[in-house]
């Protein structure tokens, strides 16, 4: 048998196998438990604001701590708006907004290099946190506001189709020019510069579209919390886990995020009701054996084991 | 008015002077070993909580426990260098490298000791009373506690700053300062040394949290404002820069002092403006190369 046909074959294989997975999510709400459809609109929300944060941060290696503020800028939108414009539009808003903010700071700020980038992006979600806390103790005269909410499957769909855009565009960003472009800037800015690349604009577009989807989520869950104030939309929290979760799953493949995020959201919600304080205890130990003893993750564990595997069955031939 | 600015200016320095002293700490941290210590508010946390502990368990003076704290932290923080930093740094491939893991390894550690800290002693705020005096100066009247702090965090300073000019071993620091390969030919025990720098930090920021638990409230949470802070002081004064943290600390509870005279609630929104301008006009601080 041609290798040709051995790919396609398997090509073939995961492709049917990813129509399944979908079909399956797809039709879960109609004979699963309304919890599950809960938990996994979470899972998702994590998986969203994870793979949006690899997008820009896997392959430039420029770490961003700044999804606590795209994702607070679109439970923000969603809180403002909700009541007037129907859902599907204000969850647009959303993620545009949280785009532009994207451009702004992108432009502004992506010239910093290493941990200058990481001050500045953690500085921004509490510069948002404590303006809006100002601004409502201040201007409006009320911390905290009422979103209006919708049913937990009409939030289930939504945040699976924004998963799955969200995958179709990182694995088209991938496997593009654009996406071997954004690998160079990784490996060596000034190298990548110096074969015109246009770097700034590259990093800047990316780091927006990373955010819009963020923003999405943050719109989409926002509708599902009924009460939001500034501490919780802009909580530093949702911008450790992404990190936490990628780095956790491997940043080599695009599976590596969704699993590192599917793992530690279903154990943070086993976790998080039993024994609120172990459960962060248990996440830091995981972060630090993580890098310590797991340099690419999960995907790396499994793809070191398959080599191990394949190497064994080529020494019985 | 005079009796007002008087007021303001010292009310900065007094805030300034515990600033200075944990930025000093995040700043031998991050020049010379490396680590952006993201858990340094957490070892103030430590500080604050040990001194805590102390004075209402046992009834040890605070000023005894700076002398307590300090050397349990620094062996907390040589410790962690040897083992978990050590580690990491050989196995990073490049020095940006062991900076983005060793910053992500201190937000596990972060998570770690402010969960073990809540368990220990639970999420509420604590506090005690120790020096609660009024002393008038010039009209203006400020407590008794919070002037020996500042008199405590100039001290402490001064005699850091001595130690890394004048002794050998100081030597020894700012030579892995500028440059640890060559530091590292020239005889100098690279990994031992960058373990001291990163437990003397832990030691201030003991220092800083049994100052601290002096005059304000303490909770295990306390800390990530703290690290904001020591980091905004250390871009403000220059990375690496011990006179520049001084510097900056003073600059920035001056301004924290007067933005909440003229607007409480802001004061935070006005450190990060500083510091984001800071960062992007001028990176390497107002004493910075």
């Amino acid at each position: 048998m041609g290798i040709a046909t051995f790919t396609t074959k398997r090509s073939l294989l995961s492709g049917s196998m990813i129509l399944i997975i979908l079909f399956l999510l797809a039709t879960l709400p109609l004979y699963a438990r309304g919890y599950t459809v809960v938990l996994l609109s979470s899972i998702f929300m994590y998986i969203i604001i994870t793979v949006s944060w690899t997008i820009f941060s896997g392959p430039t290696g420029y770490i961003s701590l700044a999804p606590a503020a795209f994702f607070g800028v679109g439970i923000y939108t969603s809180a403002l708006l909700g009541k007037a414009i129907s859902l599907p539009i204000v969850i647009c808003i959303g993620a545009l907004a949280s785009f532009c903010l994207a451009l702004l700071v992108g432009a502004l700020t992506l010239r910093l290099r290493g941990i200058y980038f990481v001050m500045f992006t953690f500085g921004l979600v509490e510069l948002l946190l404590h303006f809006v806390l100002w601004w409502e103790v201040n201007i409006t005269g009320t911390t905290g506001r009422v979103v209006s909410t919708m049913g937990n499957t009409a939030v289930y769909y939504i945040m699976l189709i924004i998963f799955v855009i969200l995958v179709i565009t990182a694995t088209l960003i991938k496997h593009s020019k654009f996406g071997l472009a954004l690998q160079s800037i990784g490996e060596c800015e000034e190298a990548a510069a110096h074969t015109g690349i246009n770097v700034t604009a590259l990093k800047t577009i990316t780091f927006a579209i990373s955010a819009f989807f963020i923003g999405a989520a943050g719109a989409t869950m926002a509708t599902r919390w009924t009460y939001i104030d500034p501490r919780i939309a802009f909580n530093p929290l949702i911008s450790f886990m992404p990190v936490l979760m990628a780095i956790f799953g491997g940043m080599g493949q695009l599976y590596g995020p969704i699993i590192g995020a599917a793992l530690l959201t279903y154990l943070e919600e086993f976790l998080i009701t039993r024994f609120p304080y172990y459960y962060m205890l248990i996440f830091g130990i995981i972060m630090v054996v993580a890098i310590l003893y797991l340099p690419n993750g999960l995907v790396g564990l499994i793809q070191r084991w398959r080599k191990g595997g394949l190497k064994r069955r080529h020494a019985d031939t | 008015m005079l009796v007002k600015i008087l007021d303001i200016v010292i009310a900065g320095l007094l805030m300034g002077g515990i600033y200075a002293l944990i930025a000093v700490g995040l700043s031998l941290q991050f020049g010379v070993a490396r680590v952006l210590n993201i858990a340094h508010g957490e070892f103030i946390m430590l500080g604050a909580f040990i001194t805590w502990w102390f004075y209402t368990r046992v009834g040890i003076n605070p000023l005894v426990s700076l002398a307590i704290c300090g050397p349990i932290l620094f062996t907390v923080g040589f410790v962690l260098y040897r083992t978990l930093f050590t580690r990491l740094r050989t196995s990073s491939p490049s020095p940006a490298a062991f900076e983005g893991n060793s910053m992500l390894a201190c937000f596990g550690l972060l998570f770690i000791i402010q969960n073990v800290a809540i368990l220990v002693w639970g999420a509420e705020m604590k506090g005690y009373s120790y020096l609660a005096l009024p002393v008038n100066f010039g009209g203006a009247i400020f407590a008794a506690n919070r002037l020996t702090t500042l008199g405590f965090a100039i001290v402490i300073g001064s005699v850091f700053y001595l130690f890394l000019a004048r002794t050998r071993l100081g030597k020894a620091i700012r030579a892995a300062a500028q440059d640890p390969a060559t530091a590292g030919f020239m005889g100098v025990n690279i990994n031992q040394v960058l373990a001291l720098c990163f437990g003397f930090g832990a030691l201030m920021a003991g220092f800083g949290g049994t100052l601290i638990s002096m005059s304000y409230n303490i909770q295990p949470t306390m800390g990530l404002e703290y690290t904001i802070i020591a980091l905004i002081v250390i871009v403000l004064g220059g990375l690496g820069s011990i006179p520049g943290s001084f510097i900056g600390g003073l600059v920035l509870g001056l301004v924290g002092s007067i933005v909440t005279y003229t607007e409480p609630g802001l004061s935070l929104v006005a450190y990060y403006v500083i510091f984001m301008l800071l960062l992007l006009v001028r990176p390497t601080g107002i004493l910075g190369k």
